[in-house]
């Protein structure tokens, strides 16, 4: 679950990490009344997406009045950001975090994230603030410093020191920054976050380490033990058909193609993209009904396939395992019935009673293509569309 | 012969009583498998399925010499399950259970270190030697004894592959789902080297999928220590970056884990690897120079 650059600062100052006073506004009277709230004479306005690069793109601006914070906010909400991280759509601009102006001395980067071949956190610092951290990677990667937090024994102090050193850090900075790092580590680990991202991580002219921005994503497997965070959750970011999907515990991913298909099982699924794709056809969404597919939710994600307007027809691919093929195709005849579909339909059910299954669709008063195995769909398919 | 379980494998399934463990248990008996002992805390003493059910994976180790694991607990006690199984001295946990929080498999993989259990798993299908025991969820039918081994990400297509090597002909020696998650208890090497060791399996297929850098790693150890013939396939050619696939471990980040990097390191390491998932089957074929 991805959340906002102020809500991941909410959570990152309960830890004790360093960040600057903000406030969340909706709308431009809200963000007046922030900055005087805060107070001071240097404001900067931030637009709230679940993208990077807003910088480029306009979403950060500066201020140095209440009333040019209004002025500021009156343009920005509702304003189409684009970012490298957006697509050319770009993403309506809704929330603003309003903060006080910070002295920017230096621009540095700080990351968590898990290392999954060691089975380990992994804490990644860097001097090259304020730029994305893949280009240094790629380019530069010596100017990554990289810490393997040991699992059984956790950040060791040493280790912090290491990392301030690395940062090119002195005297009472050291200081900061260890304090700084040790919180946001520990807010990573108490949240079940599945990467904590500051970018930059400043070093103020008073010699301040801070959280300039914050992205936290968390690990869906572990929102159980995390009910707090649920209201983090902001619709708007998400694409309509994928919350649909998520009610029913489907997995719906919307792509830019107009073949539309539903699979049982990720992997299955998303090597169906790639045979479409192969056969010369393009996807239109990923989309995994479960090892368990029912009628109920085979139904459900062919609704949602099928409001995509892009959709010119649609493939489903089971391999009934535990799940029965002749379940799926009654709720594939149901769904059809139901919801007058007008686009061609290819079915391919292999595995358990899939022949039992076919009779079932080739009996019905509606219109399948049947097809014989995985490659006939994936061409029968793209033979419609095309 | 086979890897991993056989006719003399003795499973205890934890999580017994459950919905998914009273269906899958009953399908693991009626395809012969020797499922010995059920645990469900609060109902030891009591029968399921005619096995006896106990309290602790400990009590049922004493009582009745299982050495295999098979989890269907929920994913909140899941990794207290794969530790229980291997404090009470189990040879193979078999972890079924899907969406395990990250965190908890970090303490898992830590308490697994130095001790002698193998754990598969989490978010997989489990294991079978065809005609001789199944320890998992996956549908025995498609199956066929024979000589090749399957090793995958995956779970439904797994199952493709499978099909269309019964389809052509060829057995399976062993098949097993490693599982979709980031941390997962054995990797495409451990199998390898079990499949490279094991004089029954004549080639391996192993199936992957987007995300993290096991199968670079495999194909390293491929080209180092296998002399077998390995066919592959790898899903999520057409997949968007920073998309979680499903499979919690299937996403691109920060440009790595990609499919083509994948393809070019088996390729590299002279893995015959199938262009399109409708070819896995004929691409054993051609790895063999025969018709199974």
């Amino acid at each position: 679950m991805k959340i906002h650059e102020y809500q991941g600062k909410e959570i990152l100052r309960k830890y004790g990490v360093a960040v600057p006073e903000g406030r969340a506004a909706f709308t431009p009277e809200e963000a007046e009344e922030a900055a005087r709230g805060l107070g001071g004479g240097r404001f900067v306005v931030k637009a709230q997406i679940h993208a990077g690069g807003r910088g480029k793109g306009g979403g950060v601006k500066l201020a140095d009045s209440p009333q040019e914070v209004r002025q500021l906010a009156e343009r920005m909400l509702g304003m189409t950001l684009v970012t490298h991280q957006t697509g050319p759509e770009g993403r309506e601009v809704r929330r603003l975090l309003i903060e006080q102006g910070i002295n920017i001395a230096r621009e540095l980067y700080a990351g968590i994230v898990l290392d999954r071949e060691s089975a380990a956190d992994v804490i990644m610092v860097s001097t090259e603030g304020g730029v994305e951290i893949e280009k240094v990677a790629a380019e530069t990667p010596e100017l990554i410093f990289k810490v393997r937090v040991d699992p059984a024994v956790g950040l060791r102090p040493f280790q912090l020191r290491q990392m301030a050193y690395a940062l090119k850090l002195e005297g009472s900075q050291i200081k900061s920054a260890v304090k700084f790092i040790n919180a946001l580590y520990r807010a990573y680990k108490e949240t079940d976050a599945s990467l904590a991202e500051i970018n930059p991580l400043v070093v103020t002219g008073e010699g301040e380490v801070i959280a300039l921005d914050a992205k936290i994503n968390f690990d869906d497997n572990a929102m159980f033990r995390h009910k707090e965070f649920a209201e983090y959750r902001d619709f708007d970011e998400e694409e309509p058909a994928e919350i649909e999907a998520s009610r029913y515990n489907l997995n719906y991913i919307k792509l830019d193609g107009n073949v539309g298909c539903m699979v049982n099982g990720a992997g299955l699924a998303m090597s169906t993209m790639d045979i479409i794709k192969l056969t010369g056809g393009e996807p239109a969404n990923f989309l995994d009904v479960g090892g368990a597919a029912s009628a109920e939710s085979v139904k459900a994600g062919f609704r949602i396939i099928v409001s995509d307007p892009n959709v010119k027809a649609v493939l489903i691919n089971i391999f009934g395992g535990i799940v029965r093929c002749d379940r799926v195709a009654q709720g594939v005849i149901d769904a059809l019935g139901d919801l007058d579909v007008k686009v061609p339909v290819v079915v391919r059910l292999a595995g358990t009673n899939s022949e039992e299954a076919a009779r079932m669709l080739r009996e019905s008063p509606l219109e399948f293509i049947v097809a014989d195995d995985f490659s006939d769909g994936a061409k029968k398919v793209v033979e419609v569309v095309v | 012969m086979s890897i991993l379980v056989d006719k003399d494998t003795r499973v205890v399934v934890q999580g017994i009583t459950g919905s998914e463990g009273t269906f899958h248990a009953g399908q693991m008996l009626e395809y012969g498998t020797r499922v010995v002992a059920g645990v469900t805390p609060g109902k030891g003493g009591t029968t399921h399925l005619g096995v006896p059910v106990f309290n602790t994976v400990a009590d049922a180790v004493d009582e009745t010499g299982a050495d295999t694991s098979c989890i269907f607990v929920p994913p909140a006690f899941a990794a207290d399950a794969i530790m229980e199984a291997a404090d009470a001295g189990i040879k193979l946990v078999v972890c079924i259970t899907e969406g395990i929080p990250t965190r908890d498999m970090v303490e898992v993989n830590l308490y697994m270190t130095d001790r002698p259990t193998r754990y598969i798993g989490p978010n997989c299908p489990g294991a079978i030697s065809p005609g001789k025991a199944k320890v998992g969820i996956m549908p025995a039918f498609i199956h066929k004894p024979g000589s090749i081994g399957v090793i995958s990400r995956s779970g439904t297509l797994t199952y493709e592959a499978v099909g269309q090597l019964t389809a052509l002909g060829f057995g399976q020696s062993t098949c097993i789902g490693i599982g979709g998650d980031p941390i997962v208890g054995s990797s495409f090497i451990d199998l390898l080297e079990m499949f490279q060791n094991d004089p029954d399996t004549e080639a391996v297929v192993m199936i992957g999928e987007i995300g993290g850098n096991a199968e670079e790693n495999a194909a390293r150890y491929i080209s180092e220590s296998v002399t077998k013939p390995v066919v592959a396939f790898i899903a999520g050619r057409t997949a968007p970056p920073g998309r979680r696939m499903g499979h919690a471990g299937a996403i691109i980040s920060g440009g790595k884990g990609t499919a083509d990097d994948k393809i070019n390191a088996l390729k590299e390491a002279g893995v015959l690897v199938a262009e399109s998932p409708a070819e896995i089957g004929s691409t054993v074929q051609r790895a063999l120079g025969k018709t199974g």
